[in-house]
């Protein structure tokens, strides 16, 4: 049982459960026909029968009673206001499973010519009253009894009366802002806290203008939606809702990685020698000193800033993006790249520190402009 | 005409009745249909819907039971406004007196996981009509209402956040709030705010930026609460209370919820 902790604590490291999700992710989502391919000899569609739901929800109660048995684990699991969090991975999960395991269905029926199961003769519908009205009647009585059950089984946490002088450590944001938080990390405020959620709010705004597949519309669908449905379960699963998990779950004192079997150490160092791009190149490869003038010192950090905001486009709309390129035009392209580079930066950041321990690609401090 | 009603199908049957349900107790077809387009509430409803339309496999009800949260948090935040003070001498206590002197005293647990659980409903919501392509014209424009109530859920969320005054209220706020001063332009520590001065004036300072505007102050304190306070139990439920409207009106103007052609 140590061992099994040991290794969980291991594997739950940023580094390697976003690289495995990362690599695994196109082969079980796959956007093309090659990804597709592997995903059937793979057999990864197993995840979306019941045999499949059944064996990830296993791994999952699994994983909690080993956790509620192990202090460090109950602690951050049963905390009150991480409840709804854990609630939220189980949740998350089976609705996944609901509407892939529908896609796959209609997708198998539009394969061989037919309408998807949601179809039925346009003549032939239902009364409002009664058919929906006892569904939903039904549905919020549920749900009420549900909420008042929590309310009487789990007191809603009040903590020592407010204190300005005194800050915990971790001070962590409400849940649905870890996310957030979690890539302050990786980025500075001006980006993480308000840059990216801009752009987050915009981006899932633009998504029925760039979409230009009008017809898979009002019924499950994976596969004649790929790229789309891919890309947005890429960011709204595997990187918000992921990063809300490794912010609330995985965090501790310092904003330090602590594995779920781990104890919240305060003391726990980690050696931070994180260096910018300019010092990597003016410094350790050339071996000369910083230039006065900010620009000169900065000019390899926005080659690389404009080279991936503005030749990374139009390279990639001759090359992988070739067809969707020329379906979509140069504006809707446009926006869609931008959009999509941007979405890709926080992933890329995140492989440079690892790999580079590269703080900043751009760090201009005397304006704040840090990238 | 039987001999023998009972009390049901005469009181269905009296003037009074018939006064508020205009079409009587609905048993036929016809009554039924009458009974959707009479009613302010269910006229949300088309009369009729296709099959699927019905199916919770489909709909996962996720907007609806946001929508019913939304009134669940409405008429629980009304109750605890009574008994809740947003000053920094008072908050804390009234909390404290919420839990340990109010009869049934599960208010504010209500309020809290039903706000947890909305958030969450939204996201499912959000989930479910991206996985069935329902923002597909003709509804694209409303994908970008539901985008708004998204994040105005979270907003209120995050204003509620401070109220109970202790440590995990004013330290996550003061968290959230710390990346405002790092706005372009509008925030003090934001890239581009030092160019908005005029010689050695700096337009944009730490008791000048868009953080000060959203405390009322240079940290959370006192005007931050009632800030939060107010916006929390008025200014936004105002707001969302009109994109909700437009969200609803049209889903209906659209052709009702989404279905295969």
């Amino acid at each position: 049982m140590v061992e099994l902790k040991h290794f969980i604590n291991g594997i739950s490291h940023p580094t390697v459960i976003l690289t495995v999700i990362l690599f695994i992710y196109p082969f079980i989502f796959p956007p093309t026909n090659w990804f597709e391919k592997w995903n059937k000899r793979l057999k990864f569609d197993f995840f979306w029968t019941k045999k499949g739901l059944i064996t990830v929800y296993t791994f999952f109660i699994g994983f909690m009673i080993i956790g509620v048995q192990d202090e460090n684990a109950k602690h951050i699991l049963l905390k009150p206001d991480n409840v709804p969090i854990v609630g939220l991975l189980f949740l998350v999960h089976f609705f996944l499973w609901l509407s892939m395991n529908q896609g796959m269905k209609n997708d198998k029926l539009i394969d061989a010519g037919e309408k998807p199961n949601e179809y039925h003769d346009p003549k032939d519908k239902v009364l409002v009253w009664p058919d929906l009205v006892y569904i939903e009647l039904i549905a919020l009585v549920l749900l009420m009894a549900f909420l008042l059950v929590w309310s009487i089984g789990l007191e809603a946490p009040l903590e020592q009366p407010a204190n300005p002088t005194n800050s915990p450590n971790p001070a962590k944001a409400p849940w649905y802002f870890l996310g957030l938080q979690e890539m302050l990390v990786y980025f500075d405020p001006w980006l993480a806290g308000v840059v990216f959620p801009t752009l987050m709010i915009i981006g899932l705004m633009a998504i029925p203008y760039i979409d230009i597949n009008r017809e898979v519309s009002g019924f499950y669908s994976f596969k004649h939606r790929r790229i789309a449905a891919s890309i947005f379960i890429f960011g709204w699963l595997w990187l918000w809702i992921n990063l809300i998990m490794v912010g609330t779950f995985l965090r501790g004192p310092n904003w330090n990685f602590f594995g779920p079997f781990e104890y919240w150490d305060l003391h726990k160092l980690e050696v931070l020698t994180n260096i910018n791009l300019s010092d990597l190149i003016y410094i350790k490869l050339l071996g000369v000193g910083l230039p006065e003038n900010i620009l000169l010192r900065e000019i390899f950090g926005f080659i690389v800033f404009f080279g991936y905001f503005l030749i990374m486009p139009p390279l990639l709309a001759k090359t992988v993006f070739k067809k969707l390129h020329q379906s979509m035009g140069n504006f809707k392209y446009g926006v869609f790249i931008f959009l999509v580079l941007s979405m890709v930066a926080l992933p890329i950041k995140m492989y440079l520190r690892w790999i580079f321990n590269l703080k900043y690609i751009i760090a201009i401090p005397e304006f704040f402009l840090n990238i | 005409m039987s001999k023998k009603k009972n009390i049901f199908q005469r009181l269905g049957e009296s003037p009074v009745w018939k006064s508020i349900f205009r079409s009587g107790v609905p048993r036929t077809r016809r009554q039924r249909m009458m009974s959707v387009l009479n009613s302010v509430f269910l006229h949300l409803h088309p009369v009729r819907l296709p099959r699927h339309a019905v199916k919770l496999k489909f709909t996962w009800c996720m907007g609806g039971l946001t929508f019913f949260l939304y009134l669940v948090l409405t008429i629980t935040g009304i109750l605890l406004m009574f008994y809740y003070r947003p000053t920094v001498e008072y908050a804390y206590t009234d909390i404290i007196d919420l839990r340990e002197q109010v009869p049934l005293g599960i208010m504010r647990e209500i309020h809290r996981w039903g706000a947890h659980a909305m958030v969450i409903t939204v996201w499912l919501h959000m989930f479910r009509v991206f996985m069935t392509g329902s923002y597909k014209p003709p509804r694209e424009f409303n994908w970008v209402v539901g985008v708004i109530l998204l994040f105005l859920t979270l907003l209120l969320s995050f204003t509620g956040y401070l109220l109970p005054w202790d440590q995990l209220a004013i330290w996550a706020v003061t968290v959230g709030t710390n990346m405002a001063r790092a706005t372009p332009f509008l925030g003090h520590e934001g890239p581009g705010a030092a160019l908005l001065s005029l010689g050695d004036i700096n337009f944009v300072h730490a008791a000048s930026d868009i953080r000060f505007a959203l405390l009322g102050g240079r940290f959370v304190g006192e005007s931050a609460l009632l800030r939060f306070y107010v916006l929390h139990c008025i200014g936004l439920p105002f707001i969302i209370m009109i994109f909700m409207a437009v969200h609803f009106w049209r889903v209906r103007k659209d052709g009702g919820i989404s279905g295969p052609t």
